[in-house]
């Protein structure tokens, strides 16, 4: 039989040390605070108003229960516009996003190369589209090309980074077998790096497109044209019926896209 | 460089941080032999056989090491013509190192790509006659009907002989085998080791192996090196290779290593 061991030759049980303990209050305390500070600039005051001027809420509620679709042609057509816009811009960005996947990958690209093209890559996703859009609204007037331009260059940098990602994370035998060929090196990247690396970029482009179509409809608030500038008129103007059939024929638009690419990327993958 | 030699180490050397995988290792190997590099796990015969395919530098000094009379690698740095000794030099995996999502049959088309035209190579143009030697070579190693499945569906073995195909597109003299049966069954193993073999009388190609399986060696091949702890302790014919000299590689656990039965 195996003998219990005396208490005091057992190991306690372990504790958390100190240091965590110390960063954990640290932490959470400043969570709280900030909330605290943050409390009065972000007008949390105003809360109780959402239920006080009910009113309103009501007229707004009311006439959302009535979508106005008489002019469902300018509707469709409008979201269509939507769909090309984000159809461009994802495109495009994925055209960029393939050399500069490859150039900011640390296993394909020396690191005096990567560097400066994965910092390049941080610069464009950390501007906003809507920022991006407003400047190309300035150079080539108002309408869709500022806003396939705008989506073009954020999601550029976006798929780029996801993109080099992926490269960093393949097998390097495949490489090395096409290598061991005597393969030119762009041979090698595109027989044993793309191969590896196409359900993951192709899954990533076609949720951008998702997501791009949902941002170009807020494009049309910088009057990119499309279905979100008639949804923002309508909003304005506060014809709330139509407004809620614009959104309706978002909300039906983007649930179609998002279904269609899931099913296309389950496949993929 | 002796007269014949179509590959010579001279003194590599390598060293992973601390640990010298190659310590002065020298090894000439003549046109048309078929050696198995044998030796304990870490005694350095994959660095070896990688070092001379240029997948691996080794330290700087005077290592030296050349295919067909040209320089692989020197003082630590790939000759920047190591693409015309790779053409000539094919390369097999111990995992197989097929691309997994490309047929087959483009896994060995792509042993073309460094004697067809670059654009060609690029997109994958095969010219007809590629196409002949791919079709060709799959039968040579009986994985023709596979051809056009995606290489990730096939086991290791069909996957090893797709390997070996796609040396014999590349019309390698030379076949580099880094552990090429320690990833299959012994059935698998003997196939492969037999084209290999077939690779070596038939065709008169220079056939280097590691192999941990030292009554593979042993069958198979003519020569055998041992490496222990990065040094040569044995190169000589395999006949003559013999218990007292297998525990001085080994250990006395040398059994161990045969697959099939170790010698009395």
């Amino acid at each position: 039989m195996t003998q219990i061991p005396a208490l005091a030759e057992i190991p306690k049980p372990p504790s958390r040390p100190l240091g965590q303990q110390v960063f954990d209050l640290i932490l959470w305390g400043g969570i709280i605070a900030l909330l605290v500070i943050s409390f009065g600039p972000a007008e949390m005051a105003k809360l109780p108003l959402l239920f006080q001027n009910s009113d309103n809420m009501r007229q707004f509620g009311s006439e959302f229960t009535k979508p106005d679709f008489t002019e469902w042609r300018l509707l469709i057509a409008q979201m269509w516009v939507t769909i090309q816009i984000a159809l461009w811009g994802t495109s495009i960005a994925v055209l960029l996003a393939v050399p500069l996947g490859l150039l900011g990958a640390r296993n394909v690209t020396p690191s005096w190369l990567q560097w400066p093209i994965r910092r390049a890559m941080d610069a464009l996703r950390s501007v906003p589209d809507l920022v991006i859009g407003t400047i190309f609204v300035v150079a080539v007037g108002l309408g869709p090309f500022a806003g396939v331009m705008a989506l073009a260059l954020n999601t550029g940098g976006v798929l780029g980074k996801l993109f080099s990602e992926a490269v960093e994370s393949i097998d390097k035998g495949p490489v090395e077998g096409v290598r061991a060929t005597g393969a030119a090196p762009l041979q090698e990247i595109v027989w044993g790096v793309i191969p590896q690396v196409a359900p993951l970029w192709t899954s990533y482009a076609l949720y951008r497109f998702e997501s791009n179509s949902r941002a170009a409809t807020v494009l049309g608030l910088i009057g990119a044209g499309g279905i979100g500038q008639i949804l923002f008129d309508s909003l304005n103007s506060f014809a709330y019926s139509r407004t809620a059939a614009i959104s309706i024929v978002i909300v039906a638009a983007v649930t179609l896209i998002d279904l269609l690419s899931q099913t296309i990327r389950a496949r993929l993958l | 460089m002796t007269e014949a030699a179509v590959l010579s180490v001279q003194n590599a050397s390598k060293s992973f941080a601390s640990r010298k995988a190659l310590d002065g290792v020298s090894l000439d190997v003549r046109k048309g032999e078929m050696i198995a590099l044998i030796g304990p796990s870490g005694s350095g015969k994959s660095t070896l056989l990688r070092s001379i395919s240029g997948l691996q530098t080794i330290d700087s000094g005077a290592g030296r090491i050349e295919a067909f009379g040209n320089a692989v690698q020197e003082n630590g740095r790939i000759s920047g013509k190591v693409r015309d000794t790779r053409i000539r030099v094919g390369f097999i995996f111990q995992q197989f190192n097929l691309v997994g999502r490309l047929s087959l049959f483009t896994n060995v088309a792509l042993g073309s790509l460094g004697r067809i035209g670059f654009l060609r190579g690029l997109f994958g143009a095969w010219p007809q006659e590629t196409r002949n030697a791919a079709m060709q070579a799959l039968a040579r190693v009986g994985v023709a009907d596979y051809a056009a499945q995606r290489a990730n569906t096939l086991s290791g073995g069909q996957q090893q002989r797709g390997a070996i195909a796609r040396a014999l597109v590349q019309k390698a003299k030379i076949i580099l085998a880094d552990e090429p049966v320690a990833s299959l069954d012994p059935v698998s193993a003997r196939k492969v080791m037999d084209i290999l073999r077939d690779l070596n009388r038939v065709d008169g190609l220079t056939v280097v192996v590691t192999l941990h399986q030292v009554d593979y060696a042993m069958r198979y091949c003519d020569r055998v090196v041992a490496l222990k702890a990065g040094k040569v302790v044995y190169d000589g014919p395999a006949a003559q290779l013999e218990r007292k000299q297998l525990i001085d590689i080994y250990g006395p656990e040398f059994e161990d290593v045969f697959w099939e039965g170790a010698p009395k």
